[in-house]
């Protein structure tokens, strides 16, 4: 027989431990509640983003007038002129150069990686293109400069630093991006696929170009747009080896000015008007940025399905 | 017949001669390098502060690195983890799960410069934080967020569920079993999250060159302002100030990456490893 005095222990036990509970929920809650804030730390940090830029951009550019700041081709602080078209072709052309050049490579050796290559070639290629992701942009700016910008001064003539030069460094900086995810798109093909082209008596490198890229071209078209989306952001190497003219070029060897050059280049002594108009260059750069995000979004979406 | 064979042969060459281009545009940027910048390297460079415009070594700008480096990683990992473990072992797939998503991948495909232009604005100038350690850590900590997300959630995704429902099973706590159970088999993808923003935030320089400045001496605090390794490289190159010393500075960087991208990869290993 239990006495009273052990099952009133009993029960205050008991109501203790509810007690305990409750505030184990209580805490689970609210550790719960952190993980769902850091979670939307991304969403806070890309609005925060967003509404600065704009809020510091935005009103030049309607100050300037939209008509001039877009469309105007020039650029000159000093004399109140601010047009970004030289610097928005700029951009524009060295991100298009930097596509024909990498693109077709980094395809060609996604599929040398995914289809063709023995493993141990493999265990060399896969880790060069992650070192060529993590070389900072400085170096191949640098190297582009000692290299490629004399290299086209003797053969093409002109100064060297030109929208040639920027093509061939920010084509190379693209390399990795389109690589990786073109690999893991062709390894997602279903096998079926690949067997049954081969079956039909097809050879290996008509399964590759004929049914295989086909099935991955969603992946594939979303390593392009990462990488012009890598390639319109590039900033520091690119001004080492573009030249930073504001001008529109009339030829590959011509210097060119991208919107990113603009911003780094007088951010540092800009002020007033001037230092809002590049702002609003970063107004807009970020809405290509959100564009491209926007459509890669839809592509992967599409690829989900 | 022989025509589709002397076809494919021609697109393999065109496939084995970009590969080669793409393996050997790596060992030609690291050969060039290595061979201009080994010689500059001694001692004394990486021991003593720069003088001058041109002279002496890269010791504060290595300190300085390694501040923002130490910063940026206390701020980015546990909200980097926390955030993955919400995405993985809370959350359930619909609206808000698709929206955080589409902002940590709208936010890996923003360029560095507006990183740059953000900070400046935000914590230079609003927060009143000035050009500051912590004004570049702050920036690129939002920066390696979407690498920490990443890293961390197929880590978290690799442990198999009996692990969850065994721990659950025996009375734990969801919390108690997302501490005892989950995040140590997950550890290993964390490191590898880590190593890889480093690798990113070493590699920085348009964002940090706006928040955390130039200045080439040591940063006393995290409130003073100093240039990291990857911004003295920018300087001294768009300067033309001394391409020894811009070779010098080139090579360390490349070192340090590919320390990093070794050790990336061996945890890597190790990881593919305890899954088999």
């Amino acid at each position: 027989m239990e006495s009273k005095e052990e099952i009133r222990q009993s029960v205050r036990n008991r109501e203790d431990s509810m007690e305990e509970n409750k505030l184990q929920n209580f805490i689970e809650k609210i550790i719960e509640n952190i993980f769902f804030i850091s979670a939307c730390m991304a969403i806070i940090s890309v609005a925060v983003i967003s509404v600065f830029i704009f809020y510091k951009g935005g009103p030049a550019i309607f100050q300037i007038g939209v008509k001039e700041f877009l469309t105007g081709t020039t650029w000159q602080p000093l004399g109140d002129y601010f047009g970004i078209l030289p610097m928005i072709i700029g951009s524009i052309y060295a991100t298009i150069g930097a596509i024909i050049i990498g693109v077709p490579i980094g395809i060609l050796t996604a599929v040398f990686i995914a289809e063709l290559a023995p493993e141990w070639i493999q265990n060399i290629v896969r880790p060069s293109v992650e070192l060529l992701a993590g070389i900072p942009s400085v170096v191949y700016g640098f190297f582009g400069l000692l290299v490629f910008v004399p290299f086209i001064a003797d053969t093409l003539g002109g100064a060297g630093n030109s929208l040639l030069a920027a093509s061939v460094i920010l084509g190379i900086m693209i390399l990795p991006t389109v690589i990786n995810i073109s690999v893991t798109s062709l390894n997602s093909v279903p096998k079926e696929y690949k067997e049954g082209s081969l079956a039909m008596g097809a050879s290996h490198i008509q399964t590759i170009f004929k049914v295989m890229i086909p099935a991955a071209k969603s992946g594939i078209l979303a390593a392009v747009i990462l990488g012009i989306g890598r390639a319109i952001g590039e900033t520091m190497a690119v001004i080492l080896v573009a030249g930073n003219t504001p001008l529109i070029p009339d030829s590959l060897t011509d210097p060119i000015r991208t919107m990113t050059a603009n911003i780094a280049l007088e951010m540092g002594y800009a002020y007033g008007l001037h230092q809002e108009a590049l702002f609003a260059t970063g107004v807009i750069l970020f809405i290509f940025i959100m564009i491209l995000n926007i459509m890669l979004n839809l592509f992967t979406n599409k690829a989900g399905e | 017949m022989n025509n589709r064979k002397l076809k494919d042969n021609l697109i393999k060459i065109l496939i084995y001669a970009a590969s080669l281009l793409t393996v050997g545009v790596l060992a030609w940027i690291l050969i060039y390098i290595t061979i201009n910048g080994i010689g500059e390297v001694s001692l004394e460079f990486l021991t003593s502060a720069p003088e001058g415009e041109s002279g002496g070594g890269i010791l504060p700008i290595i300190i300085n690195t390694l501040y923002i480096i130490l910063l940026t990683i206390v701020i980015a990992t546990p909200i980097g983890v926390f955030a993955a473990i919400y995405l993985v072992e809370y959350a359930k797939p619909g609206k808000i799960v698709r929206i955080i998503r589409f902002a940590t991948e709208s936010l890996a495909g923003i360029p560095s410069i507006i990183f740059g232009l953000f900070g400046y604005i935000f914590f230079v100038t609003v927060l009143n934080l000035g050009w500051s350690i912590l004004s570049g850590a702050l920036t690129l900590s939002i920066m390696v967020l979407p690498t920490m997300v990443r890293t961390t959630e197929e880590s978290l995704k690799a442990v198999p569920d009996v692990y969850r429902e065994g721990s659950l099973g025996l009375g734990a706590s969801k919390l108690r079993t997302i501490r005892k159970v989950v995040l140590p088999s997950a550890i290993p993808g964390i490191v590898t999250g880590i190593i890889l923003s480093i690798g990113r935030i070493v590699g920085e320089s348009a964002a940090v060159y706006f928040t955390a400045g130039m200045v080439s001496r040591l940063a006393k605090g995290f409130l003073d302002s100093g240039r990291t390794l990857a911004v003295h490289m920018y300087l001294l190159a768009k300067e033309g100030i001394s391409f020894e010393k811009a070779f010098a500075t080139a090579f360390v960087l490349v070192v340090i990456i590919l320390l990093i991208n070794f050790s990336a990869n061996k945890i890597g290993a190790s990881l593919d490893k305890t899954k088999v």
